[in-house]
């Protein structure tokens, strides 16, 4: 055979507005960028400074003070049941920081391996999901501290916290599906560059980080549960301090839905302008 | 023909380009503009459309109705000049941007290598950039460690594997980059232009790794300015002009095709602007002031330059004039031959200017002219600023035409006083060593 056929499965057509049938198949073929992309922020995030890792616990924990200072001490916010004020704002902080860090760096990470997006194919959902890797990083490592912090108090968890892993699942997923419509919106308008940390900045004093959702009161409990991030950081809350606090389950369930929908909504406006990327750099 | 592994039917590529209109410095004026410009940005946004900057938005087809196919083993070199539309080709082989129209059909893996080094991190290690570029070529990480010595090997930098690149120089950074690139193993390898870099010891294994690769039964494109390495390189060659393909066929009279193309390119062309100087036409013309593109040997070079100056002092106008193959064969620069710059006022001016007689075979030549700062800074460079040909040089009424294409250089000499012949003695024997 000479010619080359349309509908054999070795051909590839390139087209306007084809759809890759083959998308998630190449994602999958393409791990091992992810890992060396991930591996490269990693690897490239504390050289040339004089302490190196030692930011990754320095920052939370700096952040983890303040917190405790202006709302538990200075503003008197109640804590819940008997627990120390500084372990309900780390257990609410690490969530937070998580989901934050991943929407920061996630929505500008396409502008910034521009070099790449317009010099080589992959599938680009790569770039931001490997972002990621560094944020759950600098996850775990707080999360030593929060043992720490537990110590020195001497709090116990109950068997909740054999959930935990779930809700870290959940703070990413509810992270990705904004990040994937920020990252694909930055590229063709730059001003949600500038946006996008604002947005972040109203998002902190917005969710239960430096004090409990119970201090909404009851009848906008479940509007309160719109913001997806309320759920996942009740949840935190309850794996690491137990019975201390419960979770608002119509509420959660309420964060669960729309965590989905951000994800399948953001999935799809990025793959649907990704393939202009390259012409927009 | 073997099996056909590449085929692009009507293909074509639109791009929005953005430009600025003539509008004056003043306050009421530049503030409209930008009102504008918010307002037609506003609406493309909600419209879901691109952002362009520019006051003016022009459609502008980088390729169209390209038509090609190319078998299996082939090695293929695309050529045309700037502008002409082959890095858009090869971005869309690569499938890093989408064609606006018709289609491309490829058959097996495809690695393309649009530049050395990309994604190379300055604070890594030559060691982990090779991970990294060869995973981001689309190398498995197994394949880069089974290859790994060869690279190294290859790139001649053993010595300084495990230092960040940043304090690599620019040579050694483009041996490690290209050594990656050198053992990809795909069906089809797309290079452009990627030869441009490194001393010529290293060119030359570049080209050897080519010639290796093509020989081992895998397609390749091969985009480049070197027509030297083209050739020698390949069998067949696509001419783009303009976004269309001009020629396709054995690689001789594709070059000497790309040669005559370079003449119809210019017109209409944006010049664009630097930064404190914009040329705006250059024109060659006749003793009266009329614009032609023909030169008469042994008469002055008249030219005609418009320029736009800030009014920045010490700018000069230079002048480089190419033969046909683009080789430069004279300069001439008002500041550095003549003391003469730029005026000092802002402003359009048009600057007439007259060379020494030459007598330039017969052919095609042009100019590039550029403005300079204290005849350092390049400001606007505009090649091929202009064309014009010499129909017959007769030096003394020679019954014959000299032409550049005898290979001769493109000036016939002539006498600055009569040729004498006076007879001379045979040099004496050389003294022998150790005499004397």
């Amino acid at each position: 055979m000479s010619t080359l056929q349309e509908n054999d499965p070795d051909v590839l057509v390139i087209e306007a507005g084809r759809a890759d049938r083959q998308y998630w198949l190449d994602l999958w073929r393409y791990r091992e960028l992810f890992l060396i992309l991930a591996w490269r922020d990693v690897a490239v995030r504390y050289k040339q400074t004089v302490i190196g890792a030692l930011w990754a616990f320095l920052r939370p924990f700096m952040t983890m003070v303040v917190f405790t200072v202006v709302f538990g001490t200075l503003a008197k916010l109640p804590t819940e049941g008997t627990t120390p004020y500084a372990v309900l704002v780390f257990a609410g902080l690490l969530p937070w920081t998580l989901f934050s860090s991943v929407l920061n760096e996630a929505s500008g990470s396409v502008i910034s391996n521009s070099n790449l997006v317009s010099k080589v194919y992959f599938p680009r959902m790569i770039v931001p999901l490997a972002t990621v890797v560094v944020a759950l990083i600098d996850f775990l490592v707080s999360l030593v501290i929060l043992a720490g912090l537990m110590l020195w108090y001497g709090i116990a968890p109950g068997w909740q916290i054999l959930l935990l892993p779930f809700f870290v699942m959940l703070a990413i997923l509810a992270a990705i599906g904004p990040s994937l419509w920020a990252a694909s919106l930055i590229v063709h308008y730059r001003d949600f560059r500038f946006l996008i940390p604002f947005g972040v900045q109203i998002g902190l004093y917005v969710s239960p980080v430096g004090f409990s959702s119970k201090v909404v009161p009851e009848q906008f409990q479940m509007l309160y549960s719109l913001n997806p991030m309320v759920g996942v950081i009740d949840g935190f809350r309850w794996c690491i301090l137990g019975g201390e606090s419960p979770i608002y389950l119509p509420g959660f369930i309420a964060s669960l839905v729309i965590i989905a929908a951000l994800l399948v909504w953001g999935a799809r406006s990025f793959r649907r302008s990704e393939r202009a990327f390259a012409d927009m750099l | 023909m073997g099996d056909v592994v590449i085929r692009a039917e009507n293909l074509g590529k639109q791009f929005r380009i953005g430009r600025r209109a003539e509008i004056g410095t003043v306050f009421v004026d530049v503030l409209a503009r930008n009102m504008r410009n918010a307002m037609r940005k506003s609406v493309d946004m909600m419209k879901g459309k691109a952002l362009i900057d520019g006051d003016v938005v022009e459609d502008f087809w980088a390729l169209r109705n390209v038509d090609f196919e190319i078998s299996r083993g082939e090695v293929i070199s695309i050529i045309g000049h700037n502008g002409a539309g082959k890095t858009t080709l090869l971005k869309i082989l690569s499938r890093i941007v989408e064609p606006t129209e018709g289609r491309l059909l490829l058959k097996g893996r495809v690695a393309s290598l649009l530049e050395v080094g990309t994604g190379f991190h300055p604070e890594l290690t030559g060691r982990e950039n090779i991970f990294l570029n060869g995973a981001i070529l689309g190398m498995t990480r197994a394949e880069v460690r089974r290859r790994f010595d060869e690279i190294v090997a290859f790139s001649g930098i053993e010595k300084f594997i495990d230092t960040p690149v940043k304090r690599y120089s620019v040579g050694m950074y483009a041996r490690l980059a290209f050594a990656v690139a050198a053992h990809l193993e795909s069906e089809i390898l797309v290079i452009d232009e990627v030869l441009a870099v490194g001393d010529a010891e290293f060119q030359a294994r570049c080209l050897n790794r080519m010639s290796e690769v093509a020989n081992a039964g895998r397609t390749v494109l091969f985009v480049s300015h070197n027509l030297a390495a083209v050739k020698a390189l390949t069998k067949r060659a696509i001419v783009f002009q303009s976004g269309r393909v001009y020629f396709d066929g054995p690689i001789d009279e594709a070059v000497a095709r790309y040669a005559t193309s370079l003449r119809r390119v210019e017109s209409g062309r944006q010049w664009g602007k630097g930064d404190n100087s914009s040329l705006i036409s250059a024109d060659m013309v006749d003793a009266d002031g009329r614009p032609t593109d023909r030169y008469e040997p042994g008469t002055p070079i008249r030219l005609k330059v418009v320029v736009e100056t800030t009014g920045l002092r010490g700018m000069t106008l230079d002048l480089v004039l190419r033969d046909e193959h683009n080789l430069p064969v004279g300069f001439y620069s008002t500041a550095v031959f003549n003391q003469v710059s730029l005026p000092g006022h802002a402003g359009r001016y048009e600057c007439q200017l007259a060379l020494e007689p030459f007598w330039l075979g017969s052919g095609e030549y042009c100019f590039d002219v550029m403005t300079a700062h204290t005849n350092v800074n390049i400001d606007h460079r505009v090649d091929n600023a202009l064309r014009f040909f010499v129909e017959r040089c007769s030096p003394n009424d020679i019954p014959f035409n000299f032409t550049q294409a005898d290979g001769h250089g493109a000036i016939a000499m002539r006498l600055a006083g009569p040729v004498t012949f006076t007879e001379a003695s045979a040099p004496a024997e050389p003294p022998k060593p150790g005499q004397g």
